[in-house]
Order: structure tokens, then sequence, then C-alpha cells
């Protein structure tokens, strides 16, 4: 279901947002093995930290289609009150922390929350996802330097999709690829197949079972391909040649997976396109109840900027409030005051 | 010049004179001066590095969820010693000594501190936290708000900032000015014995991330703190009650300020001394009610006259007390410049006693000269 889901999800959200109902989204097709076959050889205790591109392990996880709309929506039911843009997800409740844009700033914060589960004697490990663009910022070496040299159960799950928006991976490292480094670092590396989720499945376990029984860092770089466009800002066909996507695109690795199911079978024709279309029946359903709701309410753009409200926040509050009595005008449509 | 030789490192220092007479100022004025507010003391004097250890031990000794973090925090035992010798009591994982990353570190503990840790992340240097801004803003301030409050960051950046003593420029920055937009975080000045420790042990035990700054000179500031006694984040310390001008200032220019009191006492001027501690928020109850007072302000700072803590304050004086205001605001701060190595160009870029007292006769007259 996280597979199909996805895609349906991909392709609704995406013509959602062509369409103006939301700001932006990004796809992460060409990589759901990648995310589902990390998540699901990860345990629920493992805390996860993302980039960006990882809705397949927050689907997995069990996050439904409908928060995902609600988060995409900025309305009152989704956990983050609308304050991240879209596909910034977080779930405490999964164990599942809040998207910060800056990249890779994830990573030492996995490294700190290995850190915590060992201090407090918890047996699981973090799991920090980033791509190959991503891994050239100066987060990645710190955190890398930290896990290895602190003893932190950290899975770092590198994503190279062979893109960082335009730049080739050719153009971000000259060395061998994400896993080439891990040895400099004195962690165990691997290189999988991102496009194989059982490949990817067994390489992770693999990997867990190491950095919780010897309380250290491991490296997997998947690699994959980014059949989409980096985000709704973005036109790849400016960079890349239709054939190389088509090439690509060949290899999907939902279509590989549905393969080999029916292969063993375990799978069929029929039962793919039925999956398929209650997929997407979900989806829209989700979409447009999500675009229904009330947004959170006026108040929610004070609040847990503290634990509680100072003097100069209540002020500014006030100074709102004051604004919308004299203006009601402006207060956005779906906008509850409770001020 | 005649140079003294210091009792702890053994480093002569030159105008020490200055430094070394605050503390006799201060203990002078709370004896005798029955206007100075202070708190009666509960242990033996001690140096305020050591008050700040005892804070952090007997937070850490109270809840298993603090630790300490930052370069040469463990067996080294801190660069300032203010985590001297606790690896002993709580061992190395939470006195723990990381690589030379700053925002490498300040990303793991913020990371440790949305997974239920209270850490307490060291810069060896508040300038070299520069390097852990993107960590800061973006993740410290920001992920209980992004998060739908979800996620806290329970999390205390300490350590030493301020213009020492000929540390050049890199080593002499004034980091409050540049973290106080940053929506989320707090940030506290401690400037004696007592409220170092008392403040600091409030920081731990407040879930919002604070920026402790403490001040490069002042570790071997001695005083007395009060034991069990956890002080107000966000409340300023009335440290002379006067009539005739409110003088704002923190850290180290609390006893530059004191120092210029001496003076203006013999002169019959009768300053209101106020340490502001919360640089965000402004305790503007506290401030206030002190400008309503004396009609008069003048903000001691060390940051830079660009954009320094005086500036963001001086406009909230304006907007909310100006009708209360006989003078505008005057600001005493640093040149905007690079702190120079040479002693007398760092000492002319920092503001010095005569500076305020000349400032404070002038804003004292101009008045006296209309009434």
């Amino acid at each position: 279901m996280d597979f199909p889901g996805g895609k349906a999800m991909d392709a609704v959200f995406y013509d959602s947002q062509r369409q103006g109902r939301f700001s932006f989204y990004m796809t992460s097709g060409g990589e759901e093995a990648t995310a589902v076959g990390t998540a699901a050889a990860l345990q629920p205790e493992d805390v996860i930290f993302s980039q960006y591109r990882e809705h397949g392990v927050l689907l997995h996880r069990g996050f439904t289609l409908q928060e995902f709309a609600h988060q995409c929506f900025g309305n009152k039911h989704e956990p983050g009150k609308g304050r991240q843009m879209p596909i910034h997800y977080g779930s405490k409740a999964l164990n599942f922390h809040t998207v910060s844009a800056p990249l890779a700033t994830q990573l030492p914060h996995a490294v700190g929350a290995a850190y915590a589960l060992k201090l407090q004697g918890v047996k699981a490990c973090t799991a920090a996802y980033f791509g190959e663009g991503a891994a050239s910022e100066g987060d990645f070496h710190a955190a890398a330097n930290f896990a290895s040299t602190l003893g932190a159960p950290v899975l770092f799950i590198c994503r190279n999709n062979g893109y960082a928006i335009s730049t080739p991976a050719t153009e971000q490292y000259k060395g061998d690829g994400i896993a080439g480094r891990g040895a400099s670092y004195g962690m165990a590396s691997t290189r999988v197949d991102g496009g194989d989720a059982r490949a990817v499945y067994a390489a992770t376990a693999e990997a867990r079972q190491i950095a919780v029984a010897g309380g250290c860092p491991v490296l997997i770089e998947a690699m994959s391909y980014r059949s989409g466009h980096h985000s709704t800002s973005d036109d790849s066909s400016r960079y890349r040649t239709a054939d190389e996507m088509r090439r690509w695109r060949a290899r999907d690795p939902v279509e590989r997976m549905q393969k080999w199911m029916t292969h063993q079978g375990w799978w069929d024709e029929e039962q793919e396109k039925e999956l398929r279309q209650s997929s997407r029946k979900q989806v829209v359903e989700a979409l447009q109840i999500a675009q229904k709701e009330d947004k959170p309410p006026l108040s929610c753009m004070f609040t847990d900027v503290y634990a509680d409200l100072p003097w100069h926040l209540k002020e500014q509050q006030a100074e709102v409030a004051d604004f919308v009595r004299r203006h009601p005008e402006m207060l956005p449509a779906g906008m509850p005051n409770d001020l | 010049m005649q140079g003294r030789s210091c009792g702890l490192c053994g480093q002569t220092r030159f105008a020490e004179a200055r430094l070394v007479a605050a503390p006799k100022t201060r203990r002078h004025v709370s004896g005798r001066n029955s206007r100075c507010i202070t708190r009666a003391a509960a242990s033996g004097p001690k140096l305020m590095w050591e008050a700040l250890r005892e804070a952090v031990d007997e937070e850490m000794e109270k809840d298993p969820t603090v630790c300490v973090m930052g370069e040469d925090v463990g067996h080294y035992g801190g660069s300032y010693k203010v985590t001297y010798d606790l690896y002993k009591k709580y061992g190395d994982l939470r006195l723990l000594d990381t690589p030379i990353c700053e925002n490498g570190f300040m990303g793991m503990g913020i990371g440790a501190a949305m997974t239920g840790l209270r850490p307490i992340v060291e810069g060896m240097n508040m300038g070299f936290l520069l390097l852990a801004y993107n960590q800061i803003s973006n993740n410290a301030g920001m992920l209980h708000y992004t998060s739908g409050g979800q996620f806290k960051v329970p999390i205390v950046v300490r350590g030493p900032g301020g213009v020492g003593r000929q540390l050049g420029a890199e080593h002499s920055q004034r980091l409050e000015s540049y973290f106080q937009s940053i929506p989320g975080v707090q940030l506290v000045a401690c400037s004696t014995v007592a409220n170092a420790k008392a403040l600091l042990k409030s920081a731990i035990r407040s879930d919002n991330p604070i920026i402790f700054f403490e001040h490069v000179l002042l570790y071997n500031v001695k005083g007395e703190t009060n034991d069990n006694y956890y002080q107000d984040l966000e409340r300023a310390e009335v440290v002379r009650q006067g009539k005739d001008v409110t003088i704002l200032c923190y850290s180290r220019m609390r006893y530059v300020v004191l120092q210029a009191v001496q003076e203006l006492e013999k002169q019959g001027i009768d300053p209101e001394v106020i340490d502001l501690i919360s640089l965000k928020p402004f305790d503007m109850h506290t401030i206030s009610a002190s400008v309503k007072k004396t009609r008069r302000v003048i903000i001691v700072e060390e940051c830079m006259k660009t954009g320094g803590i005086g500036a963001s304050l001086s406009a909230q004086i304006n907007e909310a007390l100006f009708d209360d205001l006989d003078h505008q605001v005057v600001r005493l701060s640093s040149q905007d410049v690079p702190t120079a190595y040479a002693y007398e160009l760092e000492a002319a870029t920092i503001v010095q006693p005569e500076q305020v007292v000349e400032a404070a006769q002038k804003i004292v007259q101009k008045q006296m000269a209309y009434a």
C-alpha cells in the first residue's frame, strides 16, 4: 500500500499545486524503494530525521493519506499547526522529526538523538536521510565525524538520486560517491541498489543490527534516480534529456516490485489495477476533505515560539487582534479569530 | 603602568585595578547603602567559575537528563573551568568532549534536546558560535514552533563573550546583539557570582532554548551565592536605587557603571542602576518603573553602536515611554570597529567609567539648567 499510495499521492498533490491549491510540493518518484525499504527494516522506537523526499518512510510508519493532505493545506488538523511548508511533515507519535528546510542540519540532530538514546539506555538507533547533494554540506562531515568518534548508533541513509536540483552527481563530488567517504570516518559503509526494495531492506536490517549492537554509525548509500522534478518550482527538462528520464523510469522501483511479486505468484494485473484506482480515489478524497477544513486559529501565530507567551509577544498579539478588529476583511477566509 | 599579578593564573594584568575594585565596590555599596538591593549570602565567598560549576553540578545531580557537550569540557574541565572535574562524578558520556565543529555539536545538542535530554552546550568563546548560527537560528529557535509544539529544545548555550584582555578581534566579540533577533531563543546575561549561579540553574530548568552570556573577564570575580535559589530569567536587577538618571547595563558593564557611580555620588548625582539580566525579552516592567521616576536614561553596553542591544532597547524605551522622558535616550556603546589587540586601542573601543560619569553629568545638568 505504501507504494501505490505514495505514487497516487505524488501524482495528485503535484497537480494540486499546479492548480493553485497549495503553494509547493515535492514528489519522490523513483526513490520509493529507498524510503519504504529502509523504513520497513527499522523499529518504531528508532528515531527518524528526514530531508524532505522520504514520504514513503512516513507512510510506512502509519501517517495516513488524510494526514498528508492536512499538512499540505496547513489546516487545523495537522500537528505542525500550519507553520511549515508542504511536505515538511513531523509526527512525534510516529517518531518522525519535523522536517527542517536547511540541508543536512538534521544529520547532527540524529547524532544528538542517538546520544540521548544511549544515555537513556534505550536499545534503538536513529536514521538520518539525506541526498548526495546535501552530503556536501559541512553538517554531513560534522555528523559523520561526531557519530564515529563518539560512538552514536546512527544510520546515515543517503539517497543518491543523481541530481541536486540541476547539479548532477558528477559535479557534486569527485570521490567514490558518499559510501566512499565512510571509511575515512571509520564508519562501516555500503552501497545498495536503491531501486530494489528487497536489497534496501536487507542492507538496512544488517546496518541496524551493527549500529544498535555496536553503538556506532553505519553509512548506506542507496543509488536511485529522481524521476520527477526537484519540486514544483523546477522544470528538469531544462537540464536533462527526455531519453535519460525515459530509461530510468523504465526501471521504476514500484514497477520492479510489482513485477517481482507477480512473478512469485503473489500478485496480478487485476489487483494492481484495483489498488491503483482505490489509492487514487483515497488521495482525491483526502484532498477534498483537507481543502475544506479550517486553518489553525489566529492565536497559533504566537503560541509555541516559547513554552509560554512572554510580554512582548502578548503585546504583538494584542496589536494583531486590534488590527483585525478594525479591518476584519484582512482576516483570511477559513482562519478562525480566537483573539 | 604598574602591572599586578593575577593570583590564579599568574598572568600580569595592567588595568586590573578597575576590575578588582568592582567587587569591593559592590560589597561596599551593599553594606552601607540601604538603597542597594542585594541578597543575603548563604555560603562562603567563591569565584564566578566555581559558582557556575556549582549550578551545573547541582542540576546534573538532580536530573539525569542534564548533560554537557562541547570542546574540552570533560577531562580538561572546560577552558574556564566551569565543568572542572565533573567528569569524575558523572562520567565521560555526560560530560561529552566533542570534535571541533561548533555547528556539529550545536546540532547534536538540539537533537539530544528533542529526544528527552537537557543539554548544556558550551562554546569555548561566544564568537566561535557564529559557526553554530545556522543551527541556533533555524533549529533551536524554530523547531518548537514549526513542529507545532511537538518537539521542544530545552538547551542552554553558554560560554564567555565580550572584550577580554588583548585577545584580538575574533576573540572579543559581543554576540548578544547578533542573536537578539532570532525568534524563539531567550537571552540571559549574568554578571555577579550570585546571579551567575542562580540564573544558570533556572536556564537549565527552562524548556526554552536559552543563550547564556558569561563574560571572559568575570570568571575570577569573587562573591557569595545563595543555596537552592533559582533566579527569574526575565527579571532585571535594581543594583542601586536613585532618582536622577536610570543607567541600564549588563554583564561587565555593571562594574564599569558602579565605578562611575562612586564618582557621581561625590558630585551629588544620584543614579539608579539597573542590570538588564534578560536581554530578550527586556524586563520593561522594571525598566519603565525606573524611567517614570528619573525621566532620563543612559544605556551602557559593550556591544557596537550599530545594531547593539542598546539600539533595540532604546527603540523600545522611545516607543513605550516617550512622554516620560525629558531627554533622548543616551547610548554609550563600543565603536563600530573590530576590537584591536593593542591595549590602548582596545581600551578606547569599549566604554570606560569616565564616559559614564560624563554622560550622567551632562544629562543631569541639562535638566538642572531647565529647572
